[in-house]
């Protein structure tokens, strides 16, 4: 395992545009932490981010895990372009006429994609650790480390979200025509299912079909944080709506996304043993 | 004698068309073999079945006598295959670093084999900007990295220079010199008569011959004559048990021989029937002649 990490290790590391990928995507999750400074002062109103709960513990792993989440589309290119570039460079060829078997082929793929998953969890709670114990109201440890269940699914978010990449690469070849596709898959799901929701406004129907779709069911795992901020709730509160949902992460949320990932796998598997290339 | 490789009744078929058809031969150790085919034949296809990288239709292929598994296989084998295939934004060095991992090798070998291949000065400007020659010779040192028990090279030479192809052949040969078996897939028949012991001469991915060079021109030879009375020429060579045909073209008639007549002899024989002709050479046939009668007949 560690051979086939290191060999994908070389290939993206050498690869400049890969590099600078990773490394914006970083900077940019570590930046979560200047969403702290945000500040509105209009002499009467003044509103200060910080200080409005977002980084209460337990909250902050909810909310910095759902922001980390919209990042994910920069490791996404990178993922994609991994696995596209072999065939445009034909190295995949090389790969295999070396002496790397088609399974090992795909493991080193998707431990990459483990790996990316594995570091940015990390990084995620690394990084709410810190802004949790600066800005939030409780500290007690119990506190701190409940609702972890957030890493998690952000965790299991990524993994499927890249898996589906993989995929995309493995099946289009091109990393410009898969990153494309994937859009455009993404849009075809969401308005489809704002059209069906418009026609079935009382049923649950629509919802549990989309609920499992990938995208849809990516974006179940970590519900939007931002009706649970008490600044909210008291507006809704006071329009005289209630906002009350359910935010857990759910045993079947990630089960349908495992499901979706070990599929992805599984079809650039057999993608790649019945191809010739 | 060590068996390398068996190919037994592989057929690969693309729809209708068929690639490759109930291929057959075997591949020992320590010859020279070449794979001759015109363009279209199933040379690349027959390598890339066996390289893991295209899926054979029927029929099986066994490295090592099938005692390992075909991607175990390949880390001892060195193959480049149509073009070099590296990454362009990697240096000659890390490329090759890349194939120690994936072939399980330490790292000791790089610079020898670079240096073989003369691309030391080279060695750590980026694999794009490299012209085709050095990319070429880049996968020669990357195939020869593991020190392998086959070479396996398919066109080597294609779209080179002549400087290029002059350098590949060196080294094709010094390698041979060495006693590595090598399997050289080429259109070009003077390069496999230059370096290889043995050939299987393929057409529409059928074998048309399979055996030693030398046997393959193994003819007795022919001789071109030019006579003014070609009727009285032909007609004595139709009656002479040693000649096996003719043919006429431009002006000049050539005979075969079908057993062993030295040139003067033959001579004799044409003045004692009061043939005195104007144009007499013997020869043999070579490689390129008998490859286009082989593909032509059948």
């Amino acid at each position: 395992m560690l051979r086939l990490l290191n060999i994908e290790f070389i290939k993206l590391w050498n690869n400049k545009a890969s590099k600078i990928l990773i490394l914006a995507y970083f900077i940019l999750l570590s930046s979560i932490a200047l969403i702290s400074a945000i500040k509105f002062d209009f002499g009467m109103f003044k509103f200060h981010l910080a200080e409005q709960g977002i980084f209460n513990f337990p909250y902050i792993w909810h909310f910095n895990t759902f922001v980390a989440g919209l990042l994910k589309f920069f490791l996404l290119i990178v993922i994609v372009s991994m696995v596209a570039n072999e065939y445009s460079n034909k190295t995949i060829k090389q790969n295999l006429i070396d002496g790397l078997s088609k399974k090992e082929w795909i493991l080193s793929k998707v431990y990459t994609v483990v790996v990316f998953a594995l570091i940015s969890t990390v990084f995620v709670f690394v990084i709410s650790l810190i802004l949790g114990l600066i800005f939030s109201s409780y500290t007690e440890i119990n506190i701190i480390f409940s609702d972890l269940e957030y890493l998690v699914a952000f965790f299991i978010k990524l993994f499927g979200f890249f898996c589906l990449g993989l995929f995309a690469g493995m099946l289009i070849k091109r990393s410009a025509f898969a990153i494309g596709a994937i859009v455009v898959y993404f849009f075809i799901e969401f308005f489809s299912y704002l059209i069906f929701k418009g026609f079935y406004r009382d049923s649950d129907i629509v919802d549990n079909i989309y609920n499992f779709l990938p995208f849809k069911s990516l974006w179940n795992l970590i519900d939007e944080p931002g009706s649970r901020l008490g600044a909210v709730k008291e507006l809704a509160s006071a329009a005289g709506q209630d906002l009350s949902y359910d935010y857990a992460v759910h045993w079947y949320e990630i089960a349908i996304v495992l499901g979706w990932s070990a599929l992805f796998i599984y079809l650039s598997y057999r993608l790649l043993l019945k191809r010739d290339l | 004698m060590e068996t390398i490789l068996q190919i037994s009744n592989l057929t690969k078929k693309y729809g209708n068309l068929t690639a490759v058809k109930n291929l057959s031969f075997t591949i020992k150790k320590g010859n020279v073999y070449g794979i001759l085919g015109p363009n279209g034949s199933g040379k690349s296809t027959t390598l890339g079945i066996t390289l893991n990288v295209v899926n054979k239709t029927s029929g099986d292929f066994k490295w090592f006598d099938g005692a390992i598994s075909t991607h175990e296989a390949l880390k001892k084998v060195g193959a480049i295959i149509e073009r070099p295939n590296f990454y362009p934004y990697m240096s000659a060095y890390k490329n090759l670093k890349l194939v120690c991992k994936i072939k399980d090798i330490d790292y000791s070998k790089i610079d020898e084999k670079l240096e073989i291949v003369g691309l030391t000065e080279r060695k750590h400007s980026k694999f794009s900007t490299y012209s085709l020659g050095m990319k070429q010779r880049l996968a020669i040192a990357s195939a020869l990295l593991n020190d392998p028990e086959i070479l396996i090279l398919d066109e080597p030479t294609n779209g080179l220079d002549p400087q290029g192809i002059h350098q590949i052949r060196a080294i094709i040969q010094q390698i041979a010199s060495q006693g590595t078996t090598i399997l050289l897939a080429s259109h070009l028949l003077d390069e496999v008569e230059k370096v290889c012991t043995h050939v299987v001469v393929l057409r529409k991915g059928e074998k048309l011959y399979s055996g030693r060079v030398d046997e393959m021109i193994s003819s007795e030879g022919f001789f071109e004559l030019k006579y003014e009375d070609e009727p009285k020429l032909l007609q004595f060579l139709e009656q002479h048990a040693s000649i096996e045909k003719t043919t006429q073209k431009d002006g000049l008639i050539t005979a075969f021989l079908n057993t062993p007549l030295s040139a003067s002899e033959f001579n004799k024989q044409l003045v004692e029937s009061g043939i005195y002709i104007s144009h007499l050479v013997m020869r043999k046939e070579s490689l390129e002649e008998q490859f286009l009668q082989l593909t032509d007949n059948k």
